[in-house]
């Protein structure tokens, strides 16, 4: 289980994060929802090791991520696809798949998981040779979910996957993500599209402005009526 | 016609030694976006290093020595002056490379007292005169251009099939993103000068061969043409730094024969005022298509 307890992190003088504390239990798909600033990439962040926190801790299965180098986190089984896709543009849909499986030596295993990507995302396959720059926005999230499930990671953390694409891609981007899920990792997921990710997740968190405010089960705050009204776009009767 | 083919031969090999260093400049631009102005210095040193050895040690050891001297002076200077500021604004990491650059000047001149250093032992088998259509020239002008070919061929091989080139393209298109796939981009970029500084040494000792000897300066024309053929190639290609070196080394060759040898240097730079004007992203000016 990934546990975060009273994390602070503050970014030249703002304070980004106020002491939050979550759970992400093994198997489950968690998110965390919130608008912009609240905070939800500054955790992913600092879960990944690219940002420092100021106190707090992080652990995963009782180790101590917080202090660990990037790689040793990455090494540990938490991925990150980040905001804003972020494919390597330069790099074939392949290397970029091989780039998610850096760390790792095992030759037979990566080219294994490159077949599961494949068969996950069978447009990536047959765009196996082009330039990730060529691809349109929802194949490049589709790659950059690829990418991530290269390490073979034990928990996925997803940071806006839905951003800047059309209803029905992102419908499959959430498919997938419950498909990944149902094959044994476990997601954290940061979405603005409050709606899709409380259906999808088994545990919710709403962050404002660096504190965590409310949480319950996906179901429970997509009836509760003040997550409707800031989130879902809903009045109040 | 017949007059100038000696020159065009010439112009070949100094092409070619512009694209060692070149070279250089690019794959640190590819991934730092720095113009790393120690690199001519670094050429100069390794020229240095190949006068002061060569003189006191056999070939087998002076060369490998020139070798491996090199490249740990461009893996200092990045460790040194350039990695304490990752984060810093592009501006600072310059100003720092300038100052490397009047560093490394400056501790030459303490070491060679301000004279330049003869090339009193240049490499034997290259430095011998050789009569190619009829003229005679040193053997190194018909190396250089093989010798470079061949490692250009290896390094656009290493970059692009094996798993630290693959890092490299990585890291040069997004640090943040290479970090979460577990890349470590200190080693990655150690790597890139690494590589440049080894080819610069290449270049320096088949530079030098051609020269009676090394001074502190000695750095500076070759580094800032080097740069130039960079840049025209587009800053930051591989392919781009090779053929823009060798463009402009047959130009210079070229301009000497038909007995403009005055303006040879002014070509070269008004060469680079011209591409930055006309098309700043030089001849393979990286443009990736990348759809957001």
């Amino acid at each position: 289980m990934l546990k975060i307890e009273n994390l602070q992190v503050a970014y030249g003088g703002i304070q980004a994060l106020r002491g939050i504390s979550l759970e992400v239990p093994d198997g489950k798909i968690v998110t965390l929802i919130g608008a912009n600033g609240a905070g939800k990439s500054t955790t992913l962040r600092t879960i990944s090791g690219l940002v420092k926190a100021s106190s707090g801790s992080i652990t995963y299965d009782g180790t101590e991520l917080l202090g660990m180098p990037i790689n040793k986190i990455l090494e540990a089984g938490i991925a990150q696809v980040p905001e804003g896709r972020r494919v390597f543009a330069n790099l074939t849909v392949l290397e970029n798949l091989k780039a998610g499986a850096y760390l790792r030596k095992d030759k037979d295993g990566i080219e294994k998981d490159i077949q599961w990507v494949y068969e996950l995302f069978p447009r990536l396959q047959e765009r196996s040779w082009q330039l990730a720059g060529t691809l349109s926005g929802g194949e490049q999230q589709m790659l950059a979910v690829g990418r991530g499930l290269m390490s073979r990671p034990k928990v996925l953390m997803m940071d806006e996957p839905s951003l800047g694409l059309a209803p029905l891609v992102v419908q499959g981007i959430f498919d997938i993500i419950r498909e990944i899920n149902r094959q044994g990792v476990t997601i954290l997921l940061i979405e603005q599209n409050a709606n899709m990710a409380l259906k999808t997740a088994d545990l919710a968190y709403v962050l404002e402005t660096g504190r965590i405010t409310m949480t319950g089960t996906g179901a429970e705050l997509l009836a509760d009526e003040s997550v409707k009204e800031a989130y879902l776009g809903k009045k109040r009767k | 016609m017949q007059g100038l083919l000696p020159y065009l031969i010439n112009g070949v090999s100094v092409g070619g030694q512009y694209a060692l260093i070149a070279i250089g400049y690019t794959l640190v631009y590819g991934i730092l976006r720095l113009i790393n102005f120690a690199h001519g210095d670094v050429f100069m040193v390794a020229g240095l290093i190949m006068v002061y050895s060569s003189a006191t040690m056999p070939m087998y050891l002076s060369i490998p020595l020139v070798l491996i001297l090199t490249v740990v002076l461009g893996f200092t200077i990045e460790r040194a002056a350039y990695k304490p500021l990752r984060t810093a604004p592009r501006m600072s990491l310059m100003i720092s490379a300038i100052g490397v650059s009047y560093l490394i000047q400056n501790l030459a001149f303490y070491f060679t007292g301000g004279l330049p250093q003869p090339v009193t032992n240049p490499i034997p088998w290259i430095s011998e005169n050789v009569t190619v259509f009829g003229e005679s020239t040193k053997r190194v002008t018909l190396v250089t251009p093989i010798l470079t070919a061949l490692l250009v061929v290896a390094l656009v091989y290493f970059i692009n099939h094996t798993k630290i080139g693959m890092g490299m393209r990585a890291v040069s298109k997004d640090f943040e993103t290479a970090q979460l796939m577990g890349i470590k981009i200190n080693s990655v970029i150690s790597m890139t000068f690494v590589v440049g500084s080894f080819l610069a040494a290449v270049g320096a000792m088949l530079y030098f061969t051609n020269y009676p000897s090394v001074a502190i300066t000695s750095g500076g024309m070759p580094g800032l043409k080097a740069f130039v053929a960079a840049v025209f190639g587009g800053i930051g290609s591989i392919p781009g730094a090779v053929v823009g070196a060798f463009l402009i080394g047959i130009s210079e060759e070229l301009i000497k024969g038909l007995g403009y040898s005055t303006f040879s240097d002014a070509f070269t730079f008004a060469l680079l005022i011209v591409v930055l004007c006309v098309r700043p992203t030089g001849l393979f000016g990286e443009k990736v298509t990348d759809k957001v």
